[in-house]
Order: C-alpha cells, then sequence, then structure tokens
C-alpha cells in the first residue's frame, strides 16, 4: 500500500509542458488531424442512423448510474456467479496488489511469455512492467499496442494507441524488430508481418492475460470486444486465462448489453457492430482456457465513487469519441496527458484515479480543455466532462490554498465584481489601457497577460463603458 | 397590447471592452417594440470564476444575477457563453429563480420569444459566421442565428469550414495553455481566411476578441463584428466601426 498509483507515468511533465513539445511536431500534428478528422466524420454518419440513439445513451447512462450505485451488491453477485461457472475470482485494492496477483497466477503455470489482449486495465497498473521485471514477458497481440510495444513508445489514444504514427514510422518499426519484416509499407504488408509474428506467439502460449469491455453480475459472463480476431485467439487458445477488470465494468443483466454493444462500436470505431465479441463465462470443459480467473480492480475507483460529481467518470465505456473531437486533444496528441487514458476523459479520470490534487502534473489536466463540450456531445454515456472538469478544477484550487496569485487575482476580480460602484471605477481605471493602445488595439500587456499578447492583439479599454454611457444618456 | 419588460444583461465584457454591441442591442430590441431597460446592479455572472474552479467567488455572483435582474419578463444577453453560464450552471450554484428561467441569449430571444427572423436589417458585406461552443452546445441555438443573417439585405453569407470547432479562447485556457489555444486559433483564422468573407460574425464578444485580437496580429484584413451590431444597422443608420 501507498505505493505511487502508475496511472499517470512518472516524470511526466505538466500538460501545457508536454503540449509546448508535441505542437511543435509537424509530422504527429498531420497524423492526428488526418485520423481524427476521417473517423469523426464516419461516427457521425453511423450515429445519425439510428433514430433512438439519444435514448440509448439515457439508457446506457442510467444503466452505469446504476451499477455504481449499487457496485457493492453486483460486486458480489458477479464473484458468486463466475465461481459457480467455475472461475476464481481476485480482488486487487490498486496496481501493486492486482500485478502481483497476476505475476503469481502465471508462474504458477510454468510460464515466461504471455498473450495479452489490448486492455486499458492493464495498461493504467503497468502490468507489463511489473511481469517483465518478474521475469515474464508479455505480448500485446493488438496490432497498434504491438506497435507502441515494438517501438518502445507510450500509447497516445484509448482506442488506437499508435494514432500518432504513420504507416512509414509502423514499418520503420516492424524491420528493426520482426524476423520476418514486411514486405513494404503497404497496410496489407503491414498487417501480414504482424500476423506471422502474432501467429508464433498464440500458438506457444499456455497463459492470456484480458481486459474486460463488460462482465455481467447474473451470469458472470465477461466480454471482451474488439476489430482483429487476436482477442479473440488469446481468450481461446491458451490453457489459462486471467482477466484483469476495473469494478466499475459491471452490467447487471444480459440485456443490459444490448445497450452497450450498440454504443459502443458506433462510437469508438464508427462500426455498425465490432467485428469480434467474445463471451465466456466460467470455463467450459473441451472448450477454451481450463482456468479462468478474474482480478478485480479498485485502483482509485472507490476514492472516485465518492465525489459526487466526479464520479459519473466511472460511467465511461473507452470509446475514445471524446478524443476524437477534441480540438485540445487533435493538436497535442494523447502523450502530452501522461497518462493511458489521455483527452477529455484521460483529464478527469486520470487525475481522480491517481487521487491527488497536489501532484502537479495530475492537477494541470483538468485544465487542458477550453471547455467547448464537444466531449460532452458525442459520450456515449452522457458523462458530463466540461462539470466534471471544472469540478477537479475547484479541487486544484482548494488543494492549492488562497495565497497563490491566481487565487489573490480571482479575490480581486471578485471583490470588484459585487459591487456595482467598484465594478464601475475599476472600467474607469482599465480605460487608462488606451495609453497601452494604437489604434484602438494593445499588442503587448505585462505578465500573464503576455501569454494573450504573444499572439493576439487586445482591445484597448473604451473610454466610456456601455454602463457609463447609459446613465449619461438615460439614466 | 402592454411592450414586453425586457432586461439587457450586456455581460461585463461587453459593458466594459464593447459598448457599441450594448447599444447595438437597446436599438434593435426598441426597434422590435420593446421596453428594455439595463439595471444597472448587474456586473459579471461569474463564469470567470466557475469556470477556473473558484466556486465559492461564483456563487454570491450568480445570486446577485438573481436579485439584478428579478421583476423583468425577459432577460436578454448578447452572449452564448454567459446566457448558458446563467440557464446551465447557475441552478447548481444557487437553485433555479426566476431569473435563471426567463433568460434568452439575443438569437434566441429573437426567434423563440418575438417570433421574427427578419428585423429589417440592412448589412452590405460578405459574413461568414462562427458557432460559438455555448451558443451550440449548451444552449443549442442551432441554426437561430443564421436565419435571421440570412434575411439581412446586402449581405452575403459566405459556410465557414469546421464552423464548430472551438477557437481555442475558453477563458483563463486561453492563459494556461496558451500554446494549444493559439494552434486552435490558427487553424480557426485559417478557415476564416478561407471564406474570403471581410467580416466574421459571431453571438460571443469573448471569441470574436479572441479570433479578432488573431486577425488583428496577423493585419488579415477581416473584421470580427458581433451578431447584434449586424441585426441592428439599417440603411438610414448603417453600422460604423467601433472607435476606441
Amino acid at each position: 500500500m501507498g505505493a505511487r498509483n502508475p496511472v499517470t507515468w512518472l516524470g511526466s511533465p505538466t500538460f501545457p509542458k508536454a503540449a509546448h513539445t508535441a505542437l511543435a511536431d509537424t509530422q504527429l500534428r498531420s497524423n492526428l488531424r488526418k485520423a481524427t478528422t476521417t473517423i469523426r466524420a464516419k461516427r457521425a454518419g453511423v450515429v445519425a442512423e439510428l433514430d433512438d440513439w439519444e435514448r440509448l445513451r439515457l439508457a446506457g447512462a442510467a444503466i452505469k448510474d446504476d451499477v455504481l450505485a449499487n457496485l457493492d451488491t453486483y460486486l458480489v453477485r458477479l464473484e458468486e456467479s463466475v465461481t459457480a461457472c467455475g472461475g476464481v475470482v481476485h480482488w486487487a485494492r490498486d496496481a501493486a496488489e492486482a500485478n502481483q496477483i497476476v505475476l503469481d497466477l502465471v508462474r504458477a503455470e510454468g510460464a515466461d511469455e504471455v498473450v495479452k489482449v489490448k486492455s486499458m486495465a492493464t495498461a493504467e497498473i503497468g502490468l507489463n512492467e511489473a511481469l517483465e521485471a518478474g521475469g515474464v514477458h508479455a505480448v500485446e497481440t493488438d496490432l497498434a499496442e504491438l506497435i507502441v510495444q515494438l517501438g518502445h513508445d507510450r500509447p497516445s489514444h484509448i482506442l488506437v494507441p499508435a494514432i500518432h504514427r504513420n504507416r512509414a514510422e509502423i514499418g520503420e518499426i516492424f524491420r528493426g524488430q520482426m524476423t520476418e519484416p514486411p514486405a513494404s509499407d503497404e497496410p496489407a504488408d503491414l498487417a501480414e508481418a504482424a500476423r506471422r509474428h502474432l501467429r508464433r506467439k498464440f500458438l506457444s502460449a499456455k497463459v492470456a492475460i484480458s481486459g474486460a469491455n463488460f462482465a455481467v453480475a447474473d451470469t458472470g459472463s465477461v466480454v471482451v470486444v474488439e476489430s482483429e480476431g487476436n482477442g479473440r485467439m488469446c481468450v481461446t487458445l491458451p490453457e489459462t486465462l486471467i482477466t484483469v477488470m476495473g469494478i466499475e465494468k459491471l452490467v447487471p443483466t444480459w440485456q443490459d448489453l444490448e445497450v452497450f454493444l450498440q454504443l459502443l462500436p458506433r462510437s469508438s470505431t464508427a462500426e455498425r457492430m465490432n467485428p469480434y465479441t467474445s463471451v465466456w463465462s466460467g470455463v467450459t470443459p473441451g472448450d477454451g482456457p481450463r482456468k479462468f480467473h478474474l482480478v478485480l480492480l479498485d485502483n482509485g475507483r472507490t476514492a472516485t465513487l465518492a465525489d459526487e460529481v466526479g464520479a459519473q467518470a466511472l460511467r465511461c465505456i473507452r470509446c475514445s469519441a471524446c478524443l476524437n473531437v477534441c480540438p485540445v486533444y487533435e493538436r497535442t496528441g494523447g502523450q502530452a496527458y501522461g497518462s493511458v487514458y489521455p483527452g477529455p476523459i484521460g483529464a478527469i479520470l486520470a487525475p481522480q484515479l491517481a487521487g491527488d490534487m497536489r501532484d502537479k502534473q495530475a492537477a494541470s489536466l483538468p485544465y487542458a480543455s477550453s471547455l467547448c463540450g464537444a466531449c460532452y456531445e458525442v459520450c456515449p454515456v452522457r458523462i458530463n466532462i466540461p462539470e466534471v472538469l471544472t469540478q477537479l478544477r475547484s479541487e486544484v484550487v482548494a488543494a492549492k490554498g488562497k495565497r497563490t496569485p491566481e487565487a489573490l487575482a480571482m479575490a480581486a476580480a471578485a471583490w470588484v465584481f459585487a459591487d456595482p460602484k467598484r465594478y464601475e471605477a475599476a472600467q474607469k481605471a482599465g480605460s487608462l489601457s488606451r495609453l497601452l493602445a494604437r489604434d484602438g488595439t494593445i499588442s503587448w500587456l505585462p505578465w500573464p497577460g503576455s501569454k494573450w499578447t504573444s499572439t493576439r492583439d487586445f482591445p484597448a479599454v473604451p473610454k466610456e463603458s456601455f454602463r457609463a454611457w447609459w446613465r449619461r444618456t438615460r439614466g | 397590447m402592454t411592450k414586453l419588460r425586457v432586461a439587457l444583461f450586456a455581460t461585463c465584457l461587453t459593458d466594459t471592452l464593447y459598448p457599441d454591441t450594448g447599444r447595438a442591442v437597446l436599438r434593435l430590441l426598441e426597434r422590435l417594440g420593446c421596453e428594455v431597460d439595463f439595471p444597472l446592479e448587474q456586473t459579471c455572472c461569474g463564469q470567470l470564476h466557475y469556470n477556473t474552479g473558484y466556486y465559492d467567488h461564483a456563487r454570491p455572483l450568480a445570486s446577485d444575477y438573481a436579485a439584478a435582474f428579478a421583476g423583468y419578463d425577459y432577460i436578454v444577453a448578447p452572449s452564448g457563453s454567459c446566457g448558458g453560464m446563467v440557464r446551465e450552471i447557475h441552478p447548481s450554484l444557487c437553485g433555479t429563480t426566476p431569473a435563471v428561467e426567463r433568460t434568452y441569449e439575443l438569437s434566441e430571444f429573437l426567434v423563440d420569444v418575438l417570433g421574427v427572423t427578419d428585423v429589417g436589417a440592412y448589412f452590405p458585406h460578405r459574413v461568414t459566421y462562427h458557432p460559438t461552443c455555448h451558443s451550440l452546445r449548451m444552449l443549442k441555438v442551432g441554426d437561430k442565428p443564421l436565419r435571421l443573417l440570412r434575411t439581412v439585405r446586402g449581405l452575403e453569407l459566405t459556410e465557414l469550414p469546421g464552423a464548430e470547432q472551438c477557437c481555442g479562447f475558453g477563458g483563463t485556457f486561453a492563459l494556461k495553455n496558451a500554446e494549444t489555444s493559439t494552434a486552435m486559433l490558427t487553424d480557426k483564422m485559417r478557415s476564416v481566411q478561407d471564406t474570403g468573407a471581410e467580416v466574421l460574425t459571431a453571438g460571443d464578444n469573448s471569441c470574436l476578441m479572441h479570433i479578432g485580437g488573431g486577425l488583428s496580429r496577423m493585419r488579415s484584413g477581416v473584421r470580427t463584428v458581433h451578431l447584434a451590431e449586424i441585426l441592428a444597422s439599417t440603411e438610414e443608420e448603417p453600422w460604423v466601426p467601433a472607435t476606441r
């Protein structure tokens, strides 16, 4: 206990500093613009096909809210039903506990290599690094995760972790790391090289590790939704399957999946239905893995649940729609957020899971938004991300105390606005700014105004405010 | 018929920096038969404090707003952002008050309450329209501003590519994440210039201050003019640029 939560990467700079570097990378900007523009248009198209989309969103939010309000009941029910169908359930308070449980399970099978289904929960806890330290090599089998892993890189998107790479860069990584390199940088050749590379791993692995998109409390069924079929290989071929799942991922009944299996593919990959939906309930003799372990992960979730406004972040189904529409994400990319959870959802989820608003990097994340609201508009479970962002800002403000220059300036502004007479006096004083102006515009202001005037002019405050004019002519 | 008693909620930004917009709203609403008052008790809706996380400072400002605007039939703001702050956020700060429920953004008031889209305006310029984020996504004004602009005599409307993307202002975001804000602004300015418009209009002076500040720095020659000023402009009394 007490170890640092790896949901934010150790040593990451604050968001503005990381953005400074990212914004200068023209290749990154162009890769991201292309990718997000395409997926945005596709998503809008498939969502528009459903005339009950808004009702689906309401249903999705309502089911998740019910889960969060009755999490204790549903979790116990899930444990019972998984156990009843031959699975073993483990409870992990934090990343360190979860990693240790998984490592022990892998060692018990005598394996030194495992295959992995793409999973946010295992990325969040830094499982691969923990396994590596314990002498077990984890092989990512999702194509984009494989690109990140082979490139010794970090993910920059929830769904497409290598979205910041173009195919020339991917070809380069594969040529450096694969025994059978790709014939060219054409997508088909790259995919073929990855396929050959992975096929050997699937056939030799004794243990697979997955996350879970959903788990049904009533039936103990675990659901993984994917596009490539590599996840299907992992959850069917090896003898032992270990699933690490955030405690908020469950749904009460089988029927609830109907809502989410419509919301998720349209929001994430802009598909009507995803190509592979794998569902398993414990173990089935003669079919698939013989041993199944489910690790239920807290890692900051119950603490997040206690935040009346912030708890809605736990409705998230990891679709990435908010990343794809976010104007900030589109320009900085995901690595600037310093966490496996980038973009708008990352800005509200990572600092809450990390749980320390005195941490400079985590505290910078809620400000990484212009509050334009595009994320809320597309969220399939209606997470009011702008509302949570401002709530977390208020928590950062509380953690920093009342003596920061910003807090003093805000207190002064509030004091001025609290009294119309003081406010009018401030307007008059402000109109002296005309002395700094030429042709009605100010092109230089001292700090912090310089952050504005470095790229934009500012209007000079006119001699007569509207209220002064009103008083003079109508008062 | 008794005239509607309308209060102008100028917003602190327009009151202080863009008095011409305030006068334009007044002229426009009076021309359409409203009796307009400007309660001098008004200051700021608290959005600056709320959005930056200073809820304790925002709360009394929200209560002050409710007191300043009590007793009017309608409250009209030339801002989707401040109007959105009042309608969508004030209830969480100080409960639902009559003032909250009677607050309208200008284009909403014209189209939904007065039921007009042709306000008799004249503005012989090539114009493009930026739908500001809070107008679009908090208040959901939709195409109301465009419907108003389409009836303006002499006005040539050109479509803004990527119109729904944020300009990068975001209040203190423009200072705290100045470089990301500038990257967003740069793309917005490019879109504006691609339209070949002489004038960029919007329903929010805050966004116009941001985009206009960038366009001015670039010596782009594109002006920013608030929607209210275009709608107030007539052949008899045409719009004239502000002097500072």
